[in-house]
């Protein structure tokens, strides 16, 4: 495993709870890995399984979709649609190759800078020991020099 | 009415009051025993006895159950009245030599000790029924009743077994007139005299309250709980008791809402080693706060449970707060209330005082000064957070008293400081209803339980949902200024909206191209809103703009593409995706 590699990972975040939970482990001062770009979207239910698809295609290593917890949208069941699209997507990646880390649905409420953080950290850790996505099509990647072992 | 003369002055009563009554309206004490306002008289104990001079010459009889008759004269102090009484009196003292009332009527009447023998010396009952009446003819309970006749008569329980049809509601140890009726009942209130909850069904909430009127409390009221008594409406004048009101629900259509539903205190008993509600003179904040209040039920005397008055007094700072074991939060009010305290029992009392704190937080105007006021009036700081309160002691100067143990921090010792009573500076908490609220107007909550504002420094008022603001405690732990202030500035947030007159929209919103449209309906199953209505006659979906919130829900399940979301449609957020990857894709290591 190359130690300098450093995935990258599109995070779309809900704008009512995981943005602000986002908002709030900087205002904590808190530390996590910079491999996170955050996407603020609506709400959770906004993400198109496609967005997902596009961002991997794209060249991304990982997927954080990130809303409120159940019972806490702000639409009152976006959180719910994107769970129900979640699962299909899970099986849609299985068949691609995908492997189930790198794409991860957490509900993160405006107050859980914390669980945002060691999200983040987790994610980046678990996608670094993968190793960056071998994905057809994402050939900038795949002559990145960070993929030599 | 009727006129009749008591004592050589005349008087007029209505019909069908008593002699009694008409000696009373004239000022004129009769004593009584077996009588209660309200209650029909039974004349048992004769005590009331009185000499009615008519046609049919003179003779005595009982005042309080003699009707008034036209004409009638009465004397109530004459010799035969006073040595009638005068025996009425040393036979109830012979049966009830220790009743503190019967003393009292003898001693009046000039009698010493009875010349009859007494039975039994523990008796306290008169048999005057009173007991047995209110239950009966007030409560509708009828759970008690003579038993047995003549020498062996008592009040009892049928077949002197607790009784089902009694509803512990303690109206016979009420107007009992001696005292032979006691409720029976364990109190968990540490210090008795500090329990502020009903002592009656029918009381002023307190001595401030707004409207400062009586209120009935349907949990003790025995109306509530037996549909009988109503005797509160026998006294009320002007007739304002009103038994049928109901709790009442009403709707209101408003434009936006503020929520101060404030705090809780910290429940000391949740910390067991500093013996909250298992040490008698363990007290909280509130608990001396209602004891320091002059109209409380000290009198606003601070008091040890068995009522000597504390020689010391030990305040322990951030009980629930600053500890992770309770609260990591600091509560921010204790220290300055804790010194209050100090100063309060210092102005009060002779007692030393100790304040036990972490750090003295005195922040803000004049709260400085006021800890260097403190300090001068000889309050004891001892920098150190209390690690028990006990009451075992391990030498003869500690011997009766609350121990506090802590470290002191500035000596580096661990100290023992016996104190009479020991106050715990308890923090604040949100409400334990706090989630259900907060699910009922969809506003979250931070960490710590306390409703969660849209920004800690720029929007401490507003929450996620527009139109909905909080202030004061519910929102984090605040003193009073801060949360007048937050509170003013909520109303004036509330007041802008309501001024302007006119409600804009969010611009992002959610549309649906006519001309791509499959008509294929998901979008109207998953809006949460019902804001898409599907056009039978175009075969098409439309969205109702008014009633779209733009969760944008519809656009990411719209299979055609037709349903898009303004500001966040599927081509822009592709163009964030390249943006955020075009390093990657430009071929340049992420560093």
């Amino acid at each position: 495993m190359n130690e300098e590699y450093e995935p990258t990972i599109i995070g779309f975040l809900c704008r009512w709870c995981s943005y602000l939970g986002a908002d709030l482990a900087g205002t904590s001062r808190m530390h996590y890995p910079a491999n996170l770009i955050p996407i603020r979207v609506m709400c959770s239910g906004r993400v198109d399984p496609t967005f997902v698809m596009r961002a991997l295609a794209d060249g991304a290593d990982g997927v954080l979709i990130a809303g409120c917890h159940p019972g806490d949208c702000h639409y009152q069941c976006g959180n719910y649609r994107a769970a129900g699209r979640y699962s299909l997507l899970c099986d849609m990646l299985e068949q691609f190759g995908v492997e189930k880390e790198r794409v991860r649905l957490e509900w993160i409420s405006a107050a859980e800078g914390e669980k945002f953080a060691s999200v983040v950290t987790e994610m980046t850790n678990d996608i670094r020991r993968l190793g960056p996505l071998k994905w057809n099509g994402n050939g900038a990647k795949a002559d990145s020099p960070a993929l030599e072992e | 009415m009727i006129t009749l003369t008591v004592d050589g002055r005349e008087t007029q009563v209505e019909e069908g009051k008593t002699v009694l009554d008409a000696a009373r309206q004239l000022g004129i004490e009769i004593p009584t025993l077996c009588h209660y306002d309200g209650i029909e008289p039974y004349t048992a104990c004769r005590v009331c006895i009185v000499e009615l001079i008519g046609q049919r010459g003179r003779r005595l009889a009982p005042s309080c159950g003699y009707l008034a008759e036209e004409g009638m004269v009465v004397e109530t102090t004459t010799p035969e009245v006073l040595e009638a009484r005068k025996l009425i009196v040393e036979l109830l003292l012979a049966r009830c030599p220790h009743v503190e009332r019967v003393r009292e009527l003898a001693d009046e009447l000039g009698i010493g000790e009875p010349r009859f023998t007494t039975e039994n010396p523990d008796e306290r009952c008169i048999l005057c029924g009173l007991c047995v009446r209110v239950c009966e003819e007030v409560v509708g309970a009828g759970a008690i009743s003579f038993n047995n006749r003549g020498a062996d008569r008592v009040v009892t329980t049928p077949f002197g077994l607790p009784s089902e049809a009694c509803i512990a509601c303690g109206a016979c140890a009420e107007v009992c007139p001696t005292g032979a009726i006691r409720v029976e009942g364990d109190s968990t209130v540490p210090h008795l005299e500090l329990d502020l909850g009903p002592p009656k069904a029918i009381h002023k909430p307190f001595a401030q309250a707004v409207p400062n009127v009586p209120v009935i409390d349907l949990e003790s009221c025995i109306h509530a709980k037996t549909g009988n008594c109503k005797f509160c409406d026998q006294f009320c004048g002007p007739d304002a008791i009103n038994h049928d009101m109901e709790d009442q629900f009403e709707e209101v259509e408003v434009g936006s809402i503020i929520l101060a539903t404030g705090f809780e205190p910290f429940d000391g008993s949740k910390l067991v080693q500093y013996g909250y509600g298992r040490l008698p003179d363990v007290i909280s904040g509130l608990d001396f706060e209602q004891m320091s209040n002059a109209g409380g039920q000290t009198n606003g005397r601070i008091l040890l449970h068995d009522g000597r008055t504390p020689t010391s007094v030990g305040i322990l700072h951030c009980i629930g707060s600053r500890d992770e074991n309770a609260n990591e939060y600091c509560s921010r009010v204790c220290c300055m209330y804790a010194m209050k305290f100090g100063h309060l029992v210092r102005e009060k009392t002779d007692a030393q005082v100790y304040e036990f704190y972490i750090d003295m937080r005195a922040f803000g105007k004049g709260y400085e000064e006021f800890y260097k006021r403190c300090m001068s009036e000889e309050v004891t700081f001892i920098r150190g957070k209390a690690a028990e309160v006990t009451d075992v002691a391990e030498t003869p100067e500690e011997r009766g008293k609350l121990i506090v143990v802590a470290e002191d921090t500035l000596l580096g010792e661990v100290r023992r400081i016996p104190v009479d009573m020991v106050v715990l500076a308890t923090g604040l908490v949100p409400r334990g209803d706090t989630a259900n609220v907060g699910r009922t107007f969809g506003i979250s909550r931070s960490k710590d339980g306390f409703f969660l504002e849209q920004h800690p420094k720029l929007a401490p008022i507003s929450t996620a949902s527009d139109g909905l603001f909080i202030a004061g405690a519910c929102q984090g732990p605040k003193d009073i200024p801060d949360s007048v202030a937050q509170g003013a500035a909520a109303a004036g947030a509330a007041l802008s909206l309501a001024g302007a007159g006119v409600f804009s929209l969010e611009p992002i919103t959610c549309s649906i191209e006519e001309t791509v449209c499959g008509g294929c309906k998901i979008c109207v199953s998953v809006c949460p809103y019902d804001a898409i209505t599907f056009d039978e006659e175009k075969k098409i979906s439309a969205v109702t703009e008014a009633l779209c919130k733009g969760c944008g829900s519809c656009a990411a399940a719209c299979p055609s593409g037709a349903a898009a979301q303004r500001h966040y449609g599927d081509k822009h957020i592709y163009a964030e995706i390249a943006g955020a990857l075009m390093e990657v894709t430009s071929g340049e290591s992420v560093t």
